[in-house]
This record gives structure tokens, sequence and C-alpha cells, in this order.
């Protein structure tokens, strides 16, 4: 339930933002990287001593890559999803920590970005 | 949006009109979307009428924003609640202990003022995390270790406030001791500098803690009393080598001989890292070193030793310093056992190559990780996770005898009250001359389990003080429980906190019930959970 609510939260407050005050800045997938690296890596980063790659090694068994960054189906709606709702043991990641634009630049790091294959880890 | 308790909407308002006014609309959270990222993840009341929520939050940047802020609290009895980073999982999380209160998110004042390589301290901001301080050290190349415990996110203010320890030498592994100086808000938005800090043109707030007449830091530890906007630390020189070997007796009575002498090396400096005690007749078989089980009679233990040629019990000593004198010590050590058999680590000198980088256990060289988040995630061994942790952590005496006792006694007590254990811990001497017993106990965002498991952790919270066990730390679920067992003389304790509460903070504004300190209105009224 506070999952459907926060999506609708989402959902609601970019259009509003953009009508009131200047347009949001163009997501820039580099400063994406450098959220990742930042608050991400700590236990979504590669190797089984990671715990955020050792749940999902376990969760997905083979079927998806364990590691975020190696990952073809993020969009940033999901990204936005757990960093905002957190998911399991994985406590959400408040405004002050990771700020909206700074998750829409994460959001464009982790999602697939056709014209620019191979350029992420 | 919530209106905290007490006070009417428009008084509230007022409040948040004052506040928004001097930090600036973005950084004042009152919309449910906003306010629900302040809930504590790790909640043992979640989605319970009786759980903790914020009735908003707002995130200064400064300290005259902070002061701006306590005076618009004060002049109308909003509870504040300050928060440094957020991340104090197992022990409330973001979230207030009190429903209603406004957080005060201190992330965004996130400076390092200095780092002082001669005297070896720094001075920081709340919002400053271990990740944050370690890369700041590294960025300049800085020859300082800082300690960290085993969640690296935290703050070093707010881990040092509440009591948090680490891993390596004494005395950095005891934040708070490791503390040297400390800039507060009080409730009415007055400046106090404790220390050296009192003394305008003073070289030395980082060089000597204790300033002139009563030393006051204190009463900022595990406290409701004041906002702390900056704190020094000492930090630790990068030492030449690291060293940890084992002390191995045979017998199940060795242990309170083994145990009073590696406190006696330990109080002569013989050795300066974190002790450690094992059994590996217990832990045969590479079984979990964190789920100690419950010690058997010592003629069931002495029989298993004889027939796996194990070990009743070990003693890991840990030194720091240069290899020329941690061979001395070590063999002084040595010394002091002669039926002992001992097993040597390769020593680590310093700093550490990548290769080391990969085997190592961060926490023990200054080095934060999330790593221990591992314990209850779902892994390859659990396809069930946890939603989190809370920690249960009783000082014990530092004897043999006191920690065979308090293993049996409180892994019997969870059995009978159905508490499940994700740790279990040996004595652990994060503090210089304590041992505590660190448990960690799941929890899950289920309100019938949570509310069996705050039932079963209240019993088991008298059981361990029936013994003179009291615990340093808890979850907001808690603090009341445990506040009422330090008791002696009627509850001294909790009521000269409570006479400093109301004349420091007369208005009851600053973090409402934390540690069981409840402000006069409240106590009135019958706050008190």
């Amino acid at each position: 339930m506070r999952v459907l609510t926060l999506i609708a939260a989402l959902a609601m407050a970019t259009p509003a933002t953009a009508a009131t005050e200047r347009p949001a800045p163009r997501p820039d997938p580099a400063k994406g990287a450098a959220v990742f690296a930042k608050w991400c890596a700590p236990c979504h980063a590669p190797g089984m001593r990671h715990p955020g790659t050792a749940a999902l090694a376990a969760k997905y068994n083979g079927q998806l890559p364990p590691e975020l960054e190696r990952r073809s189906d993020l969009t940033p709606d999901m990204v936005a999803l757990y960093v905002r709702a957190g998911i399991s043991l994985m406590a959400p990641f408040r405004k002050t920590e990771i700020s909206d634009p700074q998750l829409a630049d994460l959001g464009a790091y982790l999602s697939p970005r056709p014209h620019a294959k191979g350029a992420r880890k | 949006m919530t209106t905290p308790p007490g006070l009417t909407a428009a008084v509230f308002d007022d409040a948040l009109r004052e506040i928004r006014a001097a930090v600036g609309d973005e950084w004042v959270f009152t919309t449910p979307a906003d306010t629900a990222l302040y809930r504590d993840a790790y909640s043992l009341f979640w989605d319970e009428p009786e759980e903790r929520l914020a009735s908003a939050a707002v995130a200064p940047a400064t300290v005259e924003q902070v002061q701006a802020v306590t005076r618009a609290c004060n002049a109308r009895g909003v509870p504040l609640y300050p928060i440094s980073t957020g991340r104090n999982l197992g022990y409330g999380g973001s979230a207030p202990a009190y429903s209603g209160s406004v957080v005060l998110d201190l992330k965004r004042m996130d400076r390092v003022i200095e780092v002082d390589e001669r005297n070896g301290s720094c001075i920081v901001e709340p919002g400053v995390s271990y990740f944050d301080m370690y890369r700041h050290l590294q960025s300049r190349g800085s020859r300082l270790w800082i300690d960290v415990p085993d969640p690296g996110w935290g703050s070093m203010i707010g881990n040092a406030l509440d009591f948090g320890g680490g891993y390596t030498a004494n005395p950095y592994r005891n934040h708070f001791e490791a503390h040297c100086g400390m800039e507060v808000v009080l409730a009415d938005g007055e400046i106090l500098r404790t220390g050296m800090g009192a003394l305008p043109g003073a070289q030395t707030w980082q060089q000597y803690r204790y300033g002139f007449g009563p030393y006051l830091d204190g009463l900022f530890k595990q406290s409701t009393l004041g906002i702390t906007t900056k704190m020094g630390f000492w930090l630790f020189p990068q030492p030449e080598a690291y060293f940890t070997a084992s002390i191995n007796l045979p017998r199940y009575d060795d242990l309170p001989m083994l145990v009073d002498t590696i406190g006696e090396l330990e109080n002569a400096n013989i050795f300066n890292g974190m002790p450690g005690i094992s059994s590996p007749v217990l832990f045969r078989g590479g079984k979990n070193p964190l789920d100690f089980p419950e010690i058997p009679e010592g003629a069931e233990m002495d029989r298993l030793a004889r027939e796996t040629g194990l070990p009743c019990w070990s003693a890991r000593l840990t030194f720091y310093g240069p290899e020329q004198v941690i061979r001395a010590q070590w063999a002084y050590a040595k010394s002091r056992f002669p039926t002992a058999s001992f097993t040597e680590h390769a020593l680590v000198k310093l700093p550490l190559s990548p290769a080391d980088m990969e085997r190592i256990h961060k926490p023990s060289f200054g080095i934060p990780s999330l790593e221990m988040f591992a314990m209850g995630a779902r892994s390859a061994h659990n396809p069930n996770p946890t939603d989190g942790h809370f920690w249960f952590s009783p000082i014990i005496p530092r004897t043999g005898e006191g920690f065979i006792a308090a293993n049996r006694i409180i892994r019997q007590t969870c059995q009978r009250l159905d508490i499940p254990v994700l740790l279990f811990s040996p004595p652990v001497s994060s503090w210089w001359r304590a041992f505590i017993l660190v448990m960690a106990i799941p929890v899950h965002k289920d309100p019938a389990r949570n509310q069996h498991l705050r039932a079963a952790v209240k019993e088991l919270i008298r059981v361990c003080a029936d013994h003179g066990w009291g615990e340093y730390r808890t979850a907001p679920a808690f603090h009341d429980a445990v506040m009422d067992t330090y008791s002696y003389n009627n509850h001294i304790v909790r009521r000269v906190n409570e006479r400093i509460k109301d004349a420091l903070d007369p208005n009851g504004i600053l973090s409402v019930g934390r540690y069981g300190v409840w402000p006069k209105r409240l106590r009135e009224q019958g706050g008190r959970k």
C-alpha cells in the first residue's frame, strides 16, 4: 500500500515542480555515476562481500546480474521507488542524502541508454 | 500533515512559517511522502498506532539556522528531534522517540571544519559520516586513521553521542571517549562550547577536554539537552603494523584466569587492540563465530575438549604499533600463560596492500564498510531476509564466571520467551575495562510478531536487571524499560536527569522521551510510557 502511495506521490511531484519552478535540468548519467559511487556502491559494488550484491545474486539466481550497474531492465521510476521506499534491510534514503535531482541523475545512470552502450561498466 | 500533540494547527503553522524563513522552503518537509522518509525502517512499531512518526522535518545548513529553528520551536513548545545522518538503524533510525516531533535533520551540515595532522585531531559537523571522513583523509594523503563502527554511513558525532564503538586501538574505539570539545545549541538557541572552547582565543580545544569546573560533555551523551553542532575527535596515527595472536587453554576451569590475565595485560597497555574470547571446541566445524552457543556444564565441555583435542577457550589479542614493539609485547604476553598453546596470525604491515584490502575486516583498520548488513540479508544460505534488526547489549562483569552466567541465562531466557537471535556475541570489549554481550534480534514489518517481541524483550530486560546486567543503549521501544532498571535510590539517576532537563529545557522541546527522560509537562500528563 505504501509503495503504491509513493508511486502516486512521485508521479505527481514531477509535473507540479515543473509547472511552478524553473524547468528541471536534464538528468545527467555522469552525475548519477557519482551518486552511485557515494551512496549505492558500499552495498551494490561487484563482489559478494557487498550485501546488496549478495542479496540480489541469491534473489535472481543467475536470471539477472547481481550488480545494479550491469542490469539492463532498470528504469528511473524503479530506481526512485527502491531509493525512496527501501526494500528488505535497505532503509530508504532521504532527500537530504539523495536529492530529487540527484535521484533523477541516478535513474539516468542505471537505466539502459542504447546510444551509450558500453559507456557504463 | 499531522500536528504535534498539544499544539493547535495555527500555532504549528506559525512555527513552520518562521522555520521556512530561516532555512528556505526547500528544506522544510511536510508532505506525507516526505515525512514518510523519516520513518524508522527497523521500527518495532511498524504500522501500529504507537509507531513514532515525524510531523515534519527541517534540514538546516548552518549553526545559525539551527539556532533559528530551535528558537521558533522553543517559543511555541514544538517538540524537536535532532538526527545527524539518520542511520542509527537498530536504535531508532531517523524517526523521533516521541510521535509528532519535528525531526531536525542535520545531514546537510557535513563540513569537515579542520584536520590537524600535528595534533592528530579533527573538528566535524554532525552530517559528516565515517565514509565522508575516510574519503576526506584519503584525498589529502593524511597519515591519520578514524575509528569506525560496523556501518560506515553513520555520523561521527551521532555515533559518539549514542555511545557507539569500533575496533581499533584503545581509546579511539570508544567514540565518545575519543572526542575532545563540543559545540552545542541549547533549547533556548544559545551556543555552548565545552572544555577549552569556552576560553576565547584558546588554541587547545582539541587538546584538553576538561576546561574549568564541572565537565559538562557527559550531559550530551544519549541526551535530551542540546543539539551538538560541532565536535572534536582525536584521530589514530596510522601504526606501522597490525598483529593478532591467540592464547589457547585446554580446560573449562581456565576461563576465569584467562579473562583476569588478559584484563591485567590490557590495563597495563601490553596490548592496545580489542581482545576477543572464543571457544575452539564449541565452534568446531566452522560454526558462525558470532553465534556463541549456550556454554555446557564444565564436565561436558572438558569431555568434548578431550574427544576433539580442541582447547576449551582461546583469547585473541590485537596489537597496533611498531613491529619491534609488538614482537616484544607478544613475547611478554605469552610468558604469562605457561600452560597455554598459541596461534599466531600473519603480521600486517601498513598501509594495506590492495590484496590485503580484499581479505581484511575493514573496521579493524579504520576503513568504513556496510558489510555487516549481510547479517539477516538474503543470501545463498538465507532465502528469507529480515526487514531489519535491533540490538540488545547488556554490560556484564569482566570475569570468566560473569560471562558464563550471562551466556547461559540470556540464551535460556531467549529460548523460553521465543526471542529469535541473529547474532549472539562472545564478551565484547569495545570499551576499556568492560564486557558487553551483544545480541542482534531480527525485526519484520509484522505487527503480531513485533508485539510478541516487545513484550518478550521487556521481560528479558527485567531478567538481566535481576542479575545486575544493564543495557548500555537500546532501541526507542525500550528506552523507558531500560531506564526503569537503573533504579538505585528510588530512580535517582532518572530524577536528576529530569531536574537537569527541566532547568535547561523548561519547555521540554528537545528529543522528548529519548533514553527515558521526559520533560515536566509530559511527566505530569503521564506521558512516560
